[in-house]
């Protein structure tokens, strides 16, 4: 009987062990937190290139994440990227006149989504949608444009002459 | 000529045998379900065996394993300036391959390879007969209770090895290498997803469970009742369920890859 009661507690500790550490895999390292989400409401924005940017990809105003990117899909009409932000509850004042860019976090980090504010009076509800975008620096393009202009002003310069 | 055309055709009929053998086993485990109050203190005294003795060595490899991997990984991420980096390599290099891949390979030397000796044991000592001739049937009464410990046992030792490796990393990166913490465990946070890595990694070592207690039953059931029968299963135990850990878990990688 003892026996039997030392393998049950064996196995119950065992258990909890093996609870204790899911739960800490998935608050610690992965960070879930969409089963305890904030409240939040969400607001669209479309751009032309949304780049790299990824779904849970952050939302910043001036470097302080306020959300996420919860869905990116495409318009059908306008081929336009349509990104779903969620902005926690806690930032509820952001001017509807704000301006959304893609951004990239360093170098070679990941791209978030910045909202610079402006200076209307009436704010963005659930379901708003932000007019003024800018899309994501794309590397190559700006090469591309880079080389061009300096082609170009060559061939002017040359025909100057 | 014939004679060797003859012993080409034994040798298919007898894999196809020893397959048809191991299938018949884990139908008859699965599909005769022992009752749950009975068959549930077999279940539980398994999963002791099983699962509670393996801990100690899923501990310690899990913890030098994080530390190794911590180590070597931020001595590279250096060279390029990214050490910050080291959280994510760590998480996600444990979680999904790391954890489960090293977990089942203790775990078939810890545990399948004691299974199979031991119901080769039964086997050879005519403890299995003994059991049918009590109408006892010796599936339901020493298999099933063993492959469902196995099965339960892999994916919790999984959940500790991943949890010890990662803390060992932490440990290691924060005390040692002299990193923040903060920045540790908010990298990491923002690059790994539970669902895609840590729950995938969890699905893989339920495949790996399931392997490992399998091969190691149908090895164990079908030995050569002698002493050297039972060594020749042992050895094959850890051998064959090695080798299905490695290559299943390839096939399990190439499907889950795409996600990343």
């Amino acid at each position: 009987m003892l026996q039997t009661k030392k393998t049950e507690i064996g196995v119950g500790l065992f258990l909890l062990a093996a609870l204790a550490g899911l739960i800490f895999l998935s608050m610690q390292v992965s960070g879930l937190t969409s089963i305890f989400q904030r409240p939040g409401y969400t607001i669209t924005a479309d751009f032309d290139d949304i780049g790299q940017l990824k779904i849970r990809g952050s939302v910043k105003i001036g470097g302080v994440t306020i959300g996420q990117v919860s869905s990116i899909a495409i318009d059908p009409v306008t081929y336009k990227a349509v990104v779903t932000l969620r902005i926690d509850n806690n930032v509820e004042d952001i001017p509807d006149d704000s301006s959304a860019s893609i951004l990239t976090a360093g170098l070679l980090g990941d791209n978030y989504v910045a909202i610079t504010p402006l200076y209307s009076k009436t704010f963005f509800h659930n379901g708003g949608h932000i007019q003024d975008t800018h899309s994501a620096m794309i590397l190559e393009k700006l090469i591309g444009q880079f080389l061009f202009s300096i082609n170009h002003g060559k061939t002017d310069k040359g025909n100057a002459k | 000529m014939i004679n060797q055309i003859a012993a080409l055709g034994r040798f298919g009929i007898n894999i196809v045998r020893h397959y048809g053998r191991a299938g018949m086993m884990l139908f008859q485990v699965i599909y005769y379900r022992p009752s749950f109050r009975k068959g549930f203190p077999l279940l539980l005294q398994q999963i002791y065996a099983e699962g509670v003795l393996s801990l100690i060595i899923i501990i310690v490899s899990g913890a030098f394993i994080g530390m190794v991997v911590a180590l070597q990984g931020y001595h590279t991420l250096s060279k390029f300036g990214a050490s910050q980096q080291l959280g994510p390599l760590v998480a996600l290099s444990v979680a999904r391959e790391l954890g489960p891949v090293v977990t089942a390979l203790l775990f078939a030397g810890r545990a399948g390879s004691a299974l199979a000796a031991e119901i080769g044991l039964m086997k050879a000592t005519d403890q299995l007969s003994s059991m049918e001739m009590m109408a006892v049937d010796p599936v339901r009464r020493v298999i099933a209770p063993r492959f469902w410990a196995g099965c339960i046992s892999m994916p919790i030792l999984t959940i500790i090895f991943d949890t010890v490796a990662i803390y060992g990393a932490f440990w290691l990166g924060v005390h040692w290498l002299g990193m923040d913490s903060g920045s540790f465990w908010s990298n990491m946070q923002s690059a790994v997803d539970f669902r895609l890595d840590i729950v995938n990694g969890i699905i893989k070592s339920m495949v790996f469970g399931v392997a490992i207690t399998w091969i190691a039953l149908h090895q164990g059931y079908d030995a050569i009742p002698t002493s050297a029968g039972i060594a020749n299963a042992t050895t094959r135990t850890v051998v064959y369920s090695s080798l299905a850990v490695l290559g299943l878990d390839f096939i399990l990688t190439a499907m889950m890859i795409g996600a990343w």
